[in-house]
């Protein structure tokens, strides 16, 4: 298992494995997030995903993350782990685990972690759907860009 | 020389995922121009990393910079 607290990984990924990364004997909770290869998205439906990312930088954001919840939750140990390649429906994208003395702040940190994870760190999801391939756009990965850029009102 | 890196539908349409430039521009602002005239592509909404940190349009390039183009990010 590599120990590594934040890394993306072209394997698929162990929720065990990233949990047991923040177990300590000061941990009375640990919360645990998973991202995983929806099928249907309003009606349509996606066969198999594309993960593609700037694998170094990547790797920095995710630290950059941990350093922003150690500052606003100095109690909790987080690690993140995030697949790119060629993912099945049901296949696990990414895995947050945080652990801290109480249930509060395990919660509220690993939130803004998948929040700051779609802000921030240079990861890009392809679908590919029944009909087609799009890369999906904006910063929250719910809009897609049929002409592989922002049109119209996506516009500032 | 620079180091551009294209990520995404930015690779696919650029056509490589990394080019070098000979000459340095001496903004990201006008690298930005430089890219999108040659390219033909629209980088209103893709952000610039220089060595891997974010950077703003007014940030001056070195040679030997590493810079990415940043389309919306969409991991989790």
């Amino acid at each position: 298992m590599n120990e590594r607290l934040f890394m993306i990984t072209d394997k698929p990924v162990s929720i065990e494995d990233v949990v047991k990364k923040v177990m300590r004997p000061e941990a009375g909770a640990v919360t645990t997030f998973a991202g995983t290869v929806r099928e249907w998205t309003n009606g349509k439906r996606t066969l198999f995903l594309q993960y593609e990312a700037y694998v170094s930088m990547a790797e920095k954001m995710l630290e950059q993350i941990g350093a922003e919840i150690r500052e606003k939750w100095p109690e909790t140990k987080v690690a993140i782990t995030h697949r790119i390649g060629k993912l099945d429906i049901g296949d696990i994208a990414v895995v947050i685990a945080v652990s801290s003395p109480h249930r509060n702040d395990a919660y509220e940190a690993n939130r803004y972690a998948i929040e700051r994870i779609k802000q921030i760190v240079p990861i890009w999801k392809k679908e590919h759907w029944e009909d087609g391939t799009e890369w999906v756009g904006n910063q929250l990965g719910t809009k897609a860009y049929p002409t592989g850029k922002p049109e119209g009102e996506d516009l500032p | 020389m620079i180091t551009l890196l294209f990520f995404a539908h930015l690779q696919e349409a650029v056509g490589e995922g990394r080019i070098v430039l000979s000459n340095v521009p001496e903004t990201v602002k006008e690298l930005k121009q430089e890219v999108e005239n040659r390219y033909h592509i629209d980088l209103k909404q893709v952000m610039v990393a220089v060595n891997e940190e974010y950077a703003r349009d007014d940030q001056t390039l070195q040679p030997g910079d590493i810079v990415a183009f940043i389309p919306p990010v969409s991991g989790g």
